[in-house]
């Protein structure tokens, strides 16, 4: 699906801060990155990372204070969302963005029916009157395979599995046929083979409308077997970007290569010992002025320790086009 | 049943198995009305066999709500156990007196999945580690801190966080902590359930790497709850496949990953996705339909019935017992059961070919 077509987002420099009672946390750090129409970009990092983060400061969904998304650019049809007032934003969420969480059970309201909840951006964004939002409330619901549809939009959240709650959040999210949709580790509170169904409708949604979508998650399986191209986020900051062939099959930061490397195998020669990352990821107190991942890089040398290393492209393709990567040794490589 | 089980461990068992679970039921009641009468149970665990050899670690993985820590936490007499029998080293846990019970609780030690919640707050991690001692030795305080140490050493904490509150610590830290808890009292047996679960991928290594050094170490016995199965290929010698309650099957690790027989097993493991593009983009994968019944209402038949894709009628109206199909591999299914299989309970069904192409039809989508 992945058409190389016209970026419906693009995000430039991106920089959240939040301010605690310690000081300062650099969540996103210059994060820039642009989602094509039609593509599904897989974003992965481990909790903290800031994955999650930045996909809320982009669409004005962190309370400030503490956050702060102190500076950057986000395009998305034709206007710098980040410069518009809160009630073109409030617009546009639900409409041109849709999103669908981690945990489908508290981000449902329990006291109104799941009927309700689809209807209610239909009847805001839409303009459409409460019968006409039902039938269409109805045709989501079937269309996320959820059966009898007609009937259960009277059922509230709690009368629905988990699988079947994380349906009704996508009907919600596809209710304005969005442009973007954002879905933040939406099968990580589900079973395996719950997950599978989830990730099975998704690739049928897909065949069938065809919207761009971020999928934000720390299970590397799950993008390998869905997404176009791969962010792999460490600190706030992308350190590694690029197809997802490409970059599973060639990666390129040492970051990458023992995230992939410390998953055991489900099939395959099996290994004696596992991987380690040694260390824990660092505490952001301030903005990076040096690799992130240093402390940790079993090929750390002087100048990570003295200057943060810059995305630079592997393949010669233009920044964010093809593979990139953020290390000093992966760009002396390069030019050795 | 029983002898099933016995005989499928025997040839593999150098020594004698440290523990051994028969027909273990646990149900909890439930009540409603004004009255508040008993109208019913939730079968969270219903006739679970199985056994653990000395040394070994069993993987016993499952969804959400299978009973797998529910069998965990039965076998360590943390819940009284509706029925059934748990012999540790020797003694049936299940009908111990509580005295002997207090007598027999070195030996069996568990690790907690969240490291956050099982660890108290306002307890400095010495405390913590040391509880264990003050309760069942008569140690003096030099003593119990010299083992204090010794432990910390063994699951690589620094000596100088000894006086230190657990929310000082991380995720991975924590459970460090949990396992040296575990550890204080020498046990031969300890239940990890979901040790990783609550852990990121790069400190889940590390903690499954300590864990099997102490067993190569110690000689532990492990029980490895867990739903991560390619984690669970990792540790576990062999693998039990909990499904409402119920083991579908347990087999030797190797064995199950390659050529599972319980057609659960088989929607389980083809269900976990591989961090490979080239694989996955080639992968045939069998989607489930539906959800996990309930446990305070499972189907009449094999409790998988409603979402087996080889499903025919005995299945909707008898339970299938666990029983030797091959040489070390336990499945409860009735495509396995001698009825149907004219071989006998030793081989394969006679079948299988033409079954698997009928379910390539049904249950495969590509």
């Amino acid at each position: 699906m992945p058409d190389g077509g016209q970026s419906v987002l693009d995000v430039r420099d991106l920089v959240t801060v939040f301010r605690t009672r310690g000081g300062e946390v650099h969540a996103v750090n210059s994060v820039s990155f642009h989602l094509r129409s039609g593509e599904l970009l897989g974003v992965v990092g481990e909790s903290g990372s800031g994955k999650s983060v930045t996909m809320m400061s982009l669409i004005g969904l962190l309370p400030s204070p503490p956050a702060d998304v102190r500076s950057g650019e986000v395009w998305l049809g034709g206007r710098d969302i980040l410069k518009i007032s809160p009630d073109a934003l409030r617009d546009l969420r639900g409409d041109k963005v849709g999103f669908v969480f981690q945990d489908p059970m508290t981000s449902l309201n329990p006291v109104f029916t799941v009927g309700n909840q689809i209807m209610e951006p239909l009847i805001r964004h839409m303009g459409l009157t409460r019968a006409q939002a039902r039938v269409r409330a109805a045709e989501l619901l079937e269309l996320v395979g959820i059966p009898d549809a007609a009937k259960r939009l009277s059922a509230y959240p709690h009368q629905f599995s988990g699988g079947m709650r994380q349906r009704v959040m996508i009907a919600i999210a596809l209710a304005c046929d969005p442009d973007v949709l954002i879905a933040d580790e939406p099968t990580t509170a589900l079973d395996v083979t719950i997950q599978a169904q989830i990730l099975e409708l998704v690739k049928e949604l897909r065949r069938k409308l065809g919207m761009a979508i971020i999928w934000i998650t720390h299970d590397l399986g799950v993008i390998a077997g869905i997404a176009d191209r791969v962010m792999v986020m460490y600190a706030g900051q992308i350190v590694e970007q690029g197809p997802v062939k490409a970059l599973f099959g060639n990666p390129q930061h040492p970051y990458t290569r023992a995230l992939l490397k410390t998953i055991p195998a489900i099939s395959g020669p099996r290994e004696d010992r596992l991987q380690v990352i040694e260390g824990q990821p660092p505490i952001l107190a301030e903005a990076p002025v040096a690799c992130s991942f240093r402390a940790r890089c079993p090929h750390a040398f002087d100048r990570c320790h003295s200057e943060n290393p810059r995305r630079r492209a592997i393949d010669g393709l233009p920044l964010g086009q093809g593979h990139d990567v953020a290390c000093h040794l992966a760009a002396e490589a390069m030019h050795a | 049943m029983l002898d099933a089980v016995t005989r499928a461990t025997a040839p593999l068992a150098a020594a004698k198995p440290l523990v051994q679970v028969r027909d273990l039921k646990m149900y909890f009641p439930v009540h409603s009305g004004i009255l508040r009468r008993h109208t019913g149970d939730v079968k969270a665990v219903d006739g679970v066999s199985f056994d653990i050899l000395t040394g070994e670690t069993l993987g016993l993985v499952g969804e959400s709500g299978c009973g797998k820590s529910t069998v965990g936490r039965a076998l360590l007499r943390l819940y009284e156990p509706t029925a059934g029998s748990v012999t540790i080293d020797g003694d049936d846990i299940a009908t111990l007196s509580p005295e002997k019970l207090r007598l027999k609780r070195p030996t069996m030690q568990m690790v907690f999945q969240d490291p956050q919640a099982s660890l108290n707050p306002r307890m400095h991690l010495a405390d913590i580690i040391g509880e264990p001692l003050i309760e069942h030795t008569r140690w003096s305080a030099e003593r119990r801190l010299e083992r204090i140490y010794e432990l910390m050493d063994a699951v690589g904490l620094n000596r100088r966080f000894a006086n230190r509150f657990p929310y000082e610590f991380s995720g991975g830290q924590r459970q460090r902590i949990g396992i040296a808890r575990a550890l204080a009292l020498n046990p031969k047996f300890i239940v990890c359930d979901e040790p990783i679960a609550a852990l990121d991928v790069s400190i889940q290594a590390q903690v499954v790497n300590l864990l099997e050094d102490l067993q190569d170490r110690l000689g532990l016995t492990y029980l490895f709850i867990s739903h991560d199965l390619s984690m669970v290929r990792h540790i576990a010698d062999r693998v039990a496949v909990m499904y409402l309650g119920r083991i579908a099957e347990i087999s030797p690790r190797d064995a199950l990953y390659s050529r599972p027989l319980h057609p659960y097993a088989e929607a389980l493991l083809s269900a976990v996705p591989e961090p490979d593009p080239n694989v996955e983009s080639t992968r045939t994968r069998i989607i489930l339909k539906g959800d996990v019944p309930s446990p305070a209402n499972p189907p009449k038949g094999c409790n998988f019935c409603t979402r087996c894709p080889r499903v025919f009628d005995r299945c909707r109206v008898e339970k299938p017992d666990l029983v030797q199909v091959e040489p070390g591999r336990l499945v409860a299914c009735h495509l396995y059961s001698a009825t149907t299989n004219p071989a006998g309970s030793t081989g394969r069904p006679e079948a299988p070919t033409q079954v698997k192409a009928e379910h390539n039809q049904q249950g495969v989508s590509v």
